[in-house]
C-alpha cells in the first residue's frame, strides 16, 4: 500500500511537470466549453424545419458539460495513459520498476488513481467555470453521477492500460491516441448534437466507448435516470480490456 | 565460503545468436567477483538471467539458494541491481526517485545517506533529464543499494564516469563490500577488475575462458616483466647476450626488453657495465589486458 501511494503521488506531480499533457487533458475540454456554451447559449431549442428538440430538450451548456467531462476522462484513457505506459516500457523504466519487485499491480493501480484525481480535477475546473460563466444546471442526481464517473474513469483507464499495453512504441500510441480522441470527440456526444447527425455518422457513433460514457453521465446530470444499457456497455468495455491488458501486458 | 550465486551450464540465445554458450561459475560470499570482457561477451545476458529480466535456455542458476525464475519476487528484495539498459521518468527528481525505491521493500534504510555517499546531495531537487551521464550512474548505483541487499549486481557502473569520479565509485564499492554485501562486477574495463575484484572470470564470446583473481590470472597466462629505460645509445645489441632476456624493442630513445626471473637486476648490472645509467630505469608488470591480449588474441575493445 505505502508504495502504491508513493508511486501515486510521485505519477500526479510527473504529470503537473508535462505541460502539453496539461493543456490537451485538461485545458483543451474548458476551450470547447467556450466555444459551444457561446455559440449556442443555454436556452432549449427546437430545429425550426423539423420541430424536433436538439441537445435533448435542454440548454446546449448543460447537455455538454456531462459530455466534456466524459471528454477528459477519454483524453486520459486514449491519450496520456497509452503514451505515458509506452514511454515508460520504451525507456526501460519498466524495467527498472520490475527489478526493484515493483508489482504490475502497483504501476496499473497507480495510473488508475491518477486517472481519477486528474478527471476529478478536469471536472471540477469545468463546472466550476461553466456555473457562473454560463448559468449552467448542477446535476440533478448527484449521486448516480458520480456513480457513473467512477465506472467511466475505471473503464477509460482499462482501455488507456491495454493500449499501453498492447501498442508497441510511443508513437504509435500518440498517433492511434490521437486519432481516437478526435474522432471521438467528434461523433460521440461532444461534438454536433447527435440529433443534426447522419445515419453513417450514428453507426461510428455507436462504436465508441465515449458514447456510452457520456450517455451515462448524462442521464443522470439531466434528471433522465440510470442508463442502465449504456451502464452495462462501459463495464463490459471494462472488463474486457483489463482482461485482455492482464494477457498481453509486456515489461520490455 | 558459501556460494551465494551459482551458475551451471547457462545457454542463452536469441535467435540464431548465441549470447551465453555455456557459463558456470560460483559467486561467494562477501567478494567482488568479476565478469569481465568487450562488450557483446554475454556479460549482461548472464547477470540478467540470474534477475530473471530474461529467461535462459539451460542450465541451472540460484542466487541466495533461490531459483531466480520460480522465486523472482522473494529474490528482487533481497538484491540490488543497477542496470545497463534503464531510465527514470524524466521530471523525476533525484529524492523522490530514491524516497519511492526506498519504500517499495519494508524498513530499507534511510535513503538521506545514501544520497550523500554518493554525492547527490548537491542534486537532491534536481530533474533526472537534467543530470549529467555521471550523476545518473550514480544516482542508479544508490537505487541500487536502497533495499540493503544481500547481493548487488552492478553492470558497467562506471560508464560515464570522469576518472575521479571512478575513483570514489571504486571506493564505494570496496565499501559496499566492507557491509558484507557480495558484488557482482560487469566489467569491460580491465583497470576496474584488477583494482577491485577478488575474483575475475573472463568473457569471450559467450564462454568464460578463465577464472581466477587478478593476480592468479596474470601469474598463469603471463609470464614476461617489462623493463624499460630510455637511452641514446644505438648500439645495445649485448642486451641480448643475457639468457633471461626474450626480446629487446627500441621506440625512439626508449628502450623495452622482455624477460622473465631477476631480468631487471640482470639488465641493471649490463648496463652499468657499459657505463650507461639510466634515471627512469623501472619495470612494468603484466596486467590484466595482456591476459586477456594472451588468452583471445585480441583487446577488448576489437
Amino acid at each position: 500500500m505505502r508504495i502504491l501511494a508513493k508511486l501515486t503521488w510521485v505519477e500526479i506531480k510527473l504529470f503537473i511537470r508535462e505541460p502539453i499533457t496539461v493543456v490537451f487533458t485538461l485545458v483543451l475540454p474548458l476551450i470547447f466549453l467556450f466555444v459551444m456554451a457561446g455559440v449556442f447559449g443555454n436556452t432549449p431549442e427546437i430545429d425550426p424545419e423539423t420541430g424536433m428538440e436538439i441537445f435533448r430538450g435542454v440548454g446546449a451548456t448543460d447537455y455538454y458539460i456531462p459530455a466534456y467531462i466524459g471528454l477528459v476522462i477519454a483524453s486520459i484513457g486514449v491519450v496520456a495513459l497509452p503514451v505515458h505506459l509506452t514511454a515508460y516500457r520504451e525507456r526501460g523504466v519498466l524495467r527498472r520498476f520490475r527489478a526493484s519487485s515493483m508489482s504490475v499491480w502497483t504501476v496499473f493501480g497507480s495510473q488508475v488513481v491518477v486517472s481519477f484525481a486528474i478527471a476529478m480535477l478536469g471536472t471540477i475546473l469545468l463546472v466550476a467555470t461553466a456555473i457562473p460563466a454560463y448559468g449552467a444546471a448542477l446535476p440533478r442526481s448527484p449521486g448516480l453521477v458520480l456513480a457513473a464517473f467512477v465506472l467511466s474513469v475505471l473503464s477509460f483507464s482499462a482501455l488507456g492500460v491495454l493500449l499501453g499495453a498492447i501498442l508497441p512504441t510511443t508513437r504509435a500510441a500518440q498517433g492511434l491516441g490521437l486519432i481516437l480522441f478526435f474522432v471521438m470527440m467528434l461523433l460521440s456526444g461532444a461534438g454536433p448534437p447527435r440529433e443534426v447527425m447522419t445515419e453513417a455518422m450514428h453507426w461510428i457513433s455507436d462504436a465508441t466507448p465515449l458514447r456510452y460514457v457520456i450517455l451515462m453521465l448524462q442521464d443522470p446530470w439531466l434528471g433522465f435516470g440510470w442508463n442502465t444499457p449504456a451502464s452495462l456497455t462501459v463495464v463490459g468495455i471494462m472488463l474486457v480490456a483489463a482482461l485482455l491488458s492482464a494477457r498481453f501486458f509486456r515489461w520490455e | 565460503m558459501t556460494a551465494v550465486i551459482e551458475v551451471e551450464h547457462l545457454r542463452k540465445t536469441y535467435g540464431t545468436t548465441v549470447a551465453v554458450a555455456d557459463a558456470s561459475f560460483q559467486v561467494r560470499e562477501g567478494e567482488i567477483f568479476g565478469l569481465l570482457g568487450p562488450n557483446g561477451a554475454g556479460k549482461t545476458t548472464t547477470i540478467e538471467c540470474l534477475q530473471n529480466l530474461r529467461q535462459p535456455d539451460a542450465g541451472h542458476l540460484r542466487v541466495l539458494g533461490l531459483d531466480p525464475q520460480t522465486e523472482a519476487v522473494t529474490l528482487r528484495r533481497r538484491i540490488g541491481c543497477q542496470l545497463q539498459e534503464s531510465a527514470l521518468p524524466d521530471r523525476i527528481r533525484v529524492w523522490e526517485a530514491l524516497d519511492l525505491f526506498a519504500s517499495i521493500v519494508p524498513d530499507s534504510p534511510d535513503w538521506q545517506i545514501l544520497m550523500e555517499q554518493w554525492g547527490l546531495t548537491d542534486k537532491r531537487r534536481a530533474s533526472f533529464s537534467s543530470l549529467s551521464g555521471g550523476q545518473r550512474q550514480r544516482l542508479f548505483v544508490a537505487l541500487a543499494l536502497v533495499n540493503n541487499p544481500e547481493v548487488v549486481f552492478l553492470d558497467e557502473m562506471t560508464t560515464g564516469l570522469d576518472p575521479a569520479g571512478r575513483r570514489v565509485a571504486w571506493e564505494l564499492v570496496r565499501a559496499i563490500r566492507e557491509r558484507g554485501t557480495t558484488v557482482l562486477l560487469v566489467t569491460h574495463f580491465m583497470d576496474e577488475a584488477e583494482q577491485l575484484c577478488d575474483r575475475v572470470a573472463v568473457v569471450d564470446n559467450g564462454k568464460i575462458i578463465a577464472l581466477d583473481s587478478p593476480r592468479g590470472l596474470i601469474a598463469t597466462h603471463t609470464s614476461d616483466i617489462r623493463v624499460i629505460f630510455s637511452t641514446d645509445v644505438a648500439d645495445l645489441s649485448w642486451l641480448e647476450d643475457i639468457p633471461q632476456v626474450h626480446r629487446v624493442d627500441r621506440h625512439g630513445p626508449r628502450i623495452e626488453v622482455e624477460g622473465s626471473g631477476p631480468v631487471l637486476a640482470l639488465v641493471a648490472a649490463t648496463l652499468v657495465e657499459h657505463g650507461i645509467t639510466p634515471t627512469d630505469l623501472r619495470t612494468e608488470q603484466p596486467t590484466l589486458e595482456d591476459v586477456f591480449l594472451r588468452l583471445t588474441g585480441h583487446g577488448v575493445h576489437d
